[in-house]
């Protein structure tokens, strides 16, 4: 299975070589504030020397503005020209279905695929999930707009769909660059209303097939009511468990929700999203909801639903609550969280005005270094400090999914939690050390692509490893590392200071 | 200096040798009777438990689904007959001579009391062994392990892998005061790793301290070093010898943790949780998805049986779930979040042969608020009986693990010897 996907990452990455190296400028090593790294630990990936530079010079609050406003952030011209290699991050969702969709699903009186074909398809369409997850590390890792893919790590989190289920393999880039990215730092609505209508979302919780009892789906089937998606976007995306709704409400949102599905593979338009609303399948009973009655509609109960589930007080304290807990602390204070949720009502759910209002608190200020990171945050941290150039990400994805945490991977609707009590555990501590090792001692093949078994090994052609400057690591890093671990370093080999300090206490911290 | 001395002396004493060696090193006679244990394997998601022990004796059953439920057994059906009213779904026939030698028994209606539809909320009430509290830090199985007499090497030393977790996070159930291991069980897990190396190893000692994350670390370390020890060697790569591919991944790690089991006897407790039961949709009957995931659980499970040889008659594997699925099938042919569910209790010593439970029957009045199975049986009550009667736990270690219940003697909690 990993042999198998580092093939595919190959192929994916054949013309790599000829383009630009992803690297973040190197900057003059200079002595920086704790305050910096503390902003960079939470607002971005982790200080790079080159940001931790620019935040000197700019200033924190000028920084924290700056990373509010996305748009006005450029890309390098090097980080563009790699994404644009990217062929299937082009594509919407009807256009993935069309060229890697299974191809039973076309056929007018489809016939089960062997397990061959079967297997022979999903290697086909490996290509979408590895392109994401390389757009996804390179945006993480270099993109200048921090703040917004720390925002899609929050917000896919949130919303969380799942690779390996279904053909929902065929869409999660598509889900990441539709629904999530460009409302990251935008309103709360118009992120629940993408989630809503995405065939990601709508494939992962079911609600594709949810249709009022006694109507039929495609080929005559008969379909039904299918509570899943229903009772996770109250208790996930919005209200939250404690929110207040009950059982009886799970089944009429269900029944408002009905006809909510995606167009008809054999009825594919040449592109578009993939929503379609199904009058016929929709249930056209009087529903009451949280209390209210629900006049009967089509298309518009739904969003009805929706609009009150985003106004709901309970929605803001929900959202808040998670809010504060992956920007200050695991358990979050409450009356911070009470503050951001106010900020939320006030502003009916401005991600923005409410992240401002975070990070302008002393909660916020006063929290640094008391987050654990998660193994997506240290892998990805650990680089940025090392300014080591990253073309081919597997290496970096292998050890997210070693330590618990696949890239696209969570099989479950609530996400991964962002607590030291979900990743801290020894195990880890091992595969960090190990990591932290290889990684500066220049030994993971993160220049080029992986090698391709077809071709014969130019030994010639393999990179001499190329180790991180531990002196400039410690010069960055220097605020955060306790004398302990200077005094460890001190007496290490040179080949092993990077390592230490990479894979040592201080830096698994936020 | 004073300070760097006593810091190699407390990394070292954490990596004692364990495993084979330390048998050896502790025990002054031959080996003793083996340890008594308990594997937990906990289905995420909420495995369909009408659909594994299936009442085809009860009416309702096959009204209420359609599309997907089991043949009743037969010679139309693999299912295996258990007693006349309750049949083992077609795909676990590989426990099938378990259960004829009575060494696994089922509960039926089993669950905890708390009335949540939520995977997330009910997982947390089954790990923390308190339905409906939320705020517990730890889980039951950690204060199970405080509470187990012979747990602390000699001298006192904390036992570092008397819990075992298989897999890359530590779980809710195994958290807690005392120390846990845990450990990947996947075919790469023994790969090298610079850690391995003992100038690797050495510097990164000296970096981590005595606090939280350098506990974890110095545990860490042990663990590698004890799963090296104990699973390298050519006699120790089952799926090779096995000769064909595996359908799953829990056939292949249940026999190397019998293997690991079986090498190191400071293990008591272990910890397995199986994901890709939540059925909304399609969940197919005789066969389809469930069947095609039952499958590899059952095998697993009769290969963790082999695997243990003698020790099997010492140990006890306790199957759970959330909770069941609503008693009538959905528009999709699959099934949605219910409430009582089946638990499964395998061991050499388990009373088994049996199905034990109250049957509240799939009558539509003695549905749970019209549509679940209803459950008679507390799952702590088994959890419980094995604390107290395979593990000889006294009472009032009982009342620790499980706070606020009291232990009902129903006949269920007979069921281990």
């Amino acid at each position: 299975m990993l042999r198998r996907s580092l093939l595919a990452a190959g192929a994916a990455f054949l013309s790599a070589p000829a383009l630009p190296r992803l690297t973040l400028a190197a900057a003059e090593p200079a002595s920086f504030d704790r305050y910096i790294l503390h902003v960079l630990d939470r607002l971005a990936f982790g200080a790079s020397t080159a940001d931790a530079t620019l935040v000197k010079e700019i200033g924190v609050e000028r920084y924290i503005a700056e990373q509010l406003n996305p748009e006005a952030l450029g890309e390098p011209p090097a980080l563009t020209q790699n994404l644009a290699e990217l062929a299937t991050q082009k594509l919407d969702p009807v256009q993935l279905w069309r060229e890697y969709g299974p191809p039973r699903l076309f056929q007018a009186q489809p016939a089960a695929a062997t397990p061959e074909e079967e297997a022979a398809w999903r290697q086909r369409a490996r290509i979408i999930q590895d392109e994401a997850s390389a757009a996804r590390v390179w945006r993480a890792l270099y993109s200048p707009r921090q703040l917004q893919e720390v925002m899609v790590d929050f917000w896919f989190n949130h919303f969380n769909v799942y690779a390996n289920k279904g053909l929902d393999h065929l869409w999660l880039g598509a889900y990441e660059n539709e629904a999530i990215r460009p409302h990251a730092l935008g309103r709360f609505r118009d992120l629940l209303g993408a989630t809503a209508h995405h065939p990601a979302m709508l494939f992962y919780l079911d609600n594709f097939q949810n249709s009022a009892p006694g109507t039929r789906g495609p080929g005559g089937r008969e379909l039904g009511i299918n509570e899943n998606y229903a009772r996770e976007l109250m208790e996930l995306h919005t209200l939250g468990v404690d929110g207040g709704y009950i059982q009886a409400d799970v089944v009429a949102l269900a029944h408002i929700l009905t006809g909510w599905s995606m167009v008809r593979p054999r009825f594919l338009p040449p592109s578009g999203n993939g929503f379609a609303f199904y009058p016929e399948r929709h249930d056209k009973g009087a529903k009451t909801f949280l209390g209210r009655n629900i006049p009967v509609g089509g298309e518009e109960e739904g969003e009805t639903a929706l609009d009150m589930l985003s106004k709901s007080p309970a929605t803001a304290m929900h959202v808040a609550s998670k809010l504060v807990q992956y920007f200050v602390a695991d358990t979050p204070p409450p009356a911070l969280v009470e503050r951001v949720a106010a900020r939320f009502r006030e502003t009916d759910g401005d991600i923005r005005a409410v992240l401002t209002a975070l990070f302008a608190s002393a909660e916020f200020r006063d929290s640094a270094g008391r987050k654990f990171k998660s193994p997506y945050r240290y892998v990805l941290s650990a680089v940025r400090a090392a300014g080591v150039p990253v073309n081919n990400v597997q290496p970096l994805l292998n050890q997210m999914a070693r330590e618990g945490q696949p890239l696209y991977g969570c099989a479950t609707p609530d996400g991964w939690k962002d607590t030291k009590d979900a990743w801290l555990s020894p195990d880890a501590t091992t595969l960090r050390v190990s990591f932290a090792a290889a990684l500066s001692a220049g030994q993971l093949p993160l220049r080029d692509a992986p090698p391709d078994p077809d071709k014969p090994v130019i030994e010639a052609s393999a990179p001499a490893p190329e180790p991180v400057d531990a002196g400039a690591l410690e010069k960055l890093l220097q605020p955060i590392l306790t004398e302990r671990t200077r005094s460890a370093v001190a007496e290490a080999s040179a080949g092993l200071r990077a390592g230490l300090i990479l894979g040592g206490p201080d830096f698994m911290w936020r | 200096m004073q300070r760097r001395d006593f810091l190699r002396l407390s990394s070292s004493a954490a990596l004692l040798p364990l495993g084979r060696g330390a048998w050896a090193a502790t025990a002054s006679g031959g080996p003793p009777s083996g340890p008594q244990r308990l594997i937990v394997v906990m289905l995420r998601g909420a495995v369909d438990g009408l659909n594994v022990v299936v009442p085809y004796g009860d009416g309702a059953y096959y009204s209420a689904r359609p599309t997907i439920a089991v043949t009743k057994p037969g010679s139309r059906s693999d299912a295996v007959a258990l007693d006349g009213y309750f049949a083992l779904h077609p795909a676990l026939g590989s426990l099938k001579p378990l259960w004829e030698a009575k060494q696994l028994a089922f509960v039926h209606a089993a669950g905890s009391p708390d009335p949540t539809r939520s995977h997330f909320d009910a997982q947390l009430f089954i790990e923390n062994g308190t339905p409906g509290r939320r705020v517990s830090a730890d889980g039951w199985m950690n204060r199970l392990l405080a509470a187990m007499p012979g747990v602390a090497m000699p001298g006192g030393a904390p036992n570092l892998t008397a819990a075992l977790a298989i897999g890359p996070t530590l779980p809710q159930i195994l958290k807690g005061k005392l120390p846990v291991a845990n450990l990947p069980m996947g075919p790469n897990a023994t790969n090298p790793m610079p850690i391995d190396k003992p100038e690797v190893a050495a510097a990164f000692d000296r970096v981590y301290g005595d606090d939280e994350i350098g506990r974890a670390y110095r545990q860490g370390r042990a663990e590698r070093t004890e799963l090296i020890a104990n699973m390298t060697g050519a006699e120790m790569d089952p799926t090779a010898s096995a000769g064909a591919p595996l359908p799953n991944a829990l056939p292949a790690q249940a026999t190397r943790l019998s293997g690991l089991l079986v090498r190191d006897r400071n293990i008591r407790l272990a910890f397995i949780a199986l994901g890709g039961w939540d059925t909304h949709v399609r969940q197919g009957g005789d066969k389809g998805q469930l069947a095609d995931r039952l499958r590899p659980l059952g095998d697993g499970l009769a290969a963790l049986a082999k695997g243990l040889g003698p020790d099997w008659s010492d140990t006890v594997v306790v199957v759970v779930s959330e909770f069941g699925r609503t008693v009538h099938e959905n528009g999709n042919g699959g099934t949605d979040h219910g409430h009582g569910n089946i638990m499964w209790v395998l061991g050499g010593g388990v009373r088994g042969g049996k199905v034990y439970g109250d049957w509240p029957g799939l009558a539509q009045t003695a549905l749970y608020e019209g549509r679940d199975l209803a459950i008679t049986t507390d799952y702590r009550t088994v959890f419980a009986a094995v604390a107290a009667r395979h593990l000889r736990l006294p009472d009032k270690a009982l009342a620790q693990i499980f706070p606020d219940f009291a232990p009902v003697h129903t006949g269920v909690d007979q069921l281990v010897a």
